[in-house]
């Protein structure tokens, strides 16, 4: 038997020039449904002016990013049971650290242009990919064998980071991480672009990034690595190696 | 002399798709689409790039034209997809019962196959079903849904095409004669109204073909059929997994990312703007998913999902055909300035843009012959990095 909860689906709302708000939506809703059922619905039978980003409602586009409740979540993946209860309220709102386009959609401009100066893998040998369960060697024939990158490129992370919202010129999370997965002795030139002001050495390691991040990336770990390859770079150059 | 101006309403696959190709044959492009980039059915794909092989015995024409797409996506935008086969797999006798037709459908359609023993598939593919009789390796592949169309997108922004958002169409503008001279859109986000006028409008909104032509008084080409996906939350395998038999439910599962998708259902539905998943059809995945790879028994529900076709032609649900049709109401209707593209599948977006863009460019006199086949797309991050 499916069970039924009432919730009050609180939307953010800003249009053009205008001051943000929030709307309220009393809702039935299925608990194991997700939160971006529920705001679909919402554009769906009670307002179309509601404007918000989806696509392939599994987790594998990146679109749907937003903070529930107040905290950044994959909403296509994130099952209401898991964020609100029955006659409790459940809150979206857009990620922070990127321009709101309207209500819950931002704008990914400034942040696809980061992850495509740092040549961020959309696709990767899965010899070179972190999977699941890889075996102990690699067959030579196995490098043809393609995979789509673990980044969806979502944003989460960029909203999370307690440093992009002081300072929009840091790189973020998810480009570093996406210079860490090249590897610095593969992509030298990669070596200016994050061992900078704004770069690898900008992180305080607040480990937000990886908290929130719903497709297995752990940037925080990866900028951990990149610093070390920094490092090594660094000292390659000095004994007359890079 | 100013170059014509197409406006193409929806940018899902086939939108986006028209946008790029008649851009790089020298129009004015201007895209408008009520929510963003692929909202509606295109985004909702499990993401298969068919070799053909699941329509080569029933229908010859979408199998050809599945290959054939196939072989150039792999080409003009790697940079979506995961190149690495399919198996179509015999679990029981009815299966096997199949493969004659199966082998010999495919080798008219020229789809390459390469026969499997069970051992041999199981070295492939170890999480599959071990009960596995025989096996059938074809070119099947699979794409990430939403970044296939941001790369068509982003390389017809590049090349001049304008992009609206959040814009919907209000109703067509049309001559004292009836014929089709533009749209009225509004922008959710800032809540204006305004006209803007088109040589000829493109309605490429698939599912939703039918409100489109509505505006203009005529009938709807088109019928809406959803199915079901869940996404779980291992991925058992790395190629895509077709049960060999004729279509069915549930007899496809999909690696994506660290997951795998199992689809699908059909059925008919009059308004798909929302489609509410039921449990019947959850249970219906598992059940037929779990018989490829018994695994998924043990995995969790990480995405569960409807996902409106635009089916075209006679007939219902499985038995209809999988091809596309490109209607120029000119001739249809006698009401002119406004071509319906839809039908077809995420596979075949590109011929169905040059079909589109081929008519379009025969109403406007423009001889510039395609070029999609041959051009490669730029980074996908185009679209979003690129503002125009």
């Amino acid at each position: 038997m499916t069970e039924n909860w009432k919730i009050t689906l609180r939307v953010y709302r800003q249009k053009e020039n205008q001051t943000s708000h929030f709307d309220d939506f009393q809702m039935d809703v299925n608990p194991d449904e997700y939160v971006l059922d529920a705001v679909e619905r919402a554009w769906a039978f009670h307002d179309r002016t509601i404007c918000f980003r989806h696509a392939c409602h599994h987790s594998t586009c990146g679109a749907c990013g937003m903070r529930v409740n107040g905290v950044e979540k994959l909403t296509c993946i994130t099952l209401i049971r898991d964020v609100t209860r029955n006659g409790a309220t459940l809150k979206v709102e857009p990620l922070r650290n990127f321009p709101v386009v309207s209500d819950l959609a931002v704008d990914m401009g400034v942040f696809y242009r980061k992850m495509e100066a740092v040549g961020a893998r959309a696709v990767l040998p899965v010899t070179e990919a972190e999977i699941e369960d890889p075996p102990s060697k690699w067959d030579a024939e196995d490098s043809q064998y393609i995979r789509l990158s673990d980044c969806i490129e979502c944003g989460l992370c960029m909203s999370a980071c307690p440093i992009m919202a002081t300072t929009p010129e840091y790189l973020g999370p998810a480009p570093l991480a996406a210079a860490q997965d090249q590897g610095l002795r593969r992509k030298p030139e990669l070596l200016s672009v994050v061992d900078c002001e704004d770069g690898v050495w900008r992180c305080h390691s607040a480990f937000e990034c990886t908290a929130v991040c719903p497709s297995f990336v752990e940037p925080a770990r990866r900028i951990m690595n990149l610093r070390v390859q920094v490092v090594d770079m660094r000292l390659r150059k000095l004994f007359g190696k890079a | 002399m100013s170059k014509p101006h197409v406006i193409v309403i929806g940018a899902g696959f086939t939108g986006v798709a028209t946008a790029h190709d008649l851009a790089l044959r020298g129009c004015d492009v201007t895209v408008v689409e009520r929510g963003d980039l692929c909202n509606g059915t295109s985004g909702r794909t499990h993401g298969l790039l068919h070799s053909g092989g699941r329509y080569a015995v029933k229908d010859k024409e979408s199998a050809v034209e599945c290959i054939d797409e196939n072989m150039i996506l792999r080409k003009i935008v790697p940079q979506v997809i995961e190149p690495n086969g399919g198996l179509f797999v015999a679990l029981d006798e009815s299966d096997l019962a199949y493969a004659e037709q199966f082998i010999e459908s495919c080798e008219e359609c020229h789809i390459p196959l390469e026969e499997l023993k069970p051992d041999q598939a199981l070295k492939l593919e170890p999480n599959i079903n071990p009960k596995v009789l025989i096996a059938f390796l074809i070119p099947d592949g699979t794409f990430d849904p939403l970044r296939l169309a941001l790369a068509f997108a982003g390389t017809a922004k590049h090349n001049g095409a304008k992009f609206h958002t959040f814009t919907e169409v209000g109703s067509l503008l049309t001559d004292g004669a009836g014929n089709v001279t533009g749209i009225k859109v509004s922008n959710r986000a800032s809540g204006k109204s305004e006209e803007m006028r088109a040589d000829v409008v493109v309605n490429a909104t698939g599912a939703w073909a039918g409100h489109i032509t509505a505006m203009a008084g005529l009938d709807a080409p088109v019928k809406p059929t959803p199915g079901i996906m869940v996404a779980y939350n291992q991925r058992f395998v790395q190629r895509a997994l077709n049960r060999l038999n004729a279509p069915g439910d549930g007899d496809i599962v999909l690696p994506q990312r660290r997951m795998v998708v199992v689809g699908t259902t059909s059925f008919d539905a009059e308004d798909v703007d929302y489609i509410p998943t039921t449990d019947d059809q959850i249970k219906l995945m598992l059940e037929r998913g779990s018989e490829l790879i018994p695994g998924i028994r043990s995995a969790k529900p990480r995405g569960i999902f409807m996902a409106a076709r635009p089916l075209v032609g006679g007939g219902s649900g499985r038995s209809m055909a999988r091809t596309f049709k490109c209607y120029d109401h000119k001739e249809t209707h006698n009401v002119d300035g406004l071509v319906t593209i839809t039908g077809g599948k995420a596979t075949t977006l590109r011929a169905m843009a040059e079909k589109t863009a081929d008519v379009v460019c025969a109403k406007l006199n423009i001889t510039t012959p395609c070029a999609t086949k041959e051009t490669p797309l730029l980074s996908y991050r185009q679209y979003y990095a690129t503002t125009n």
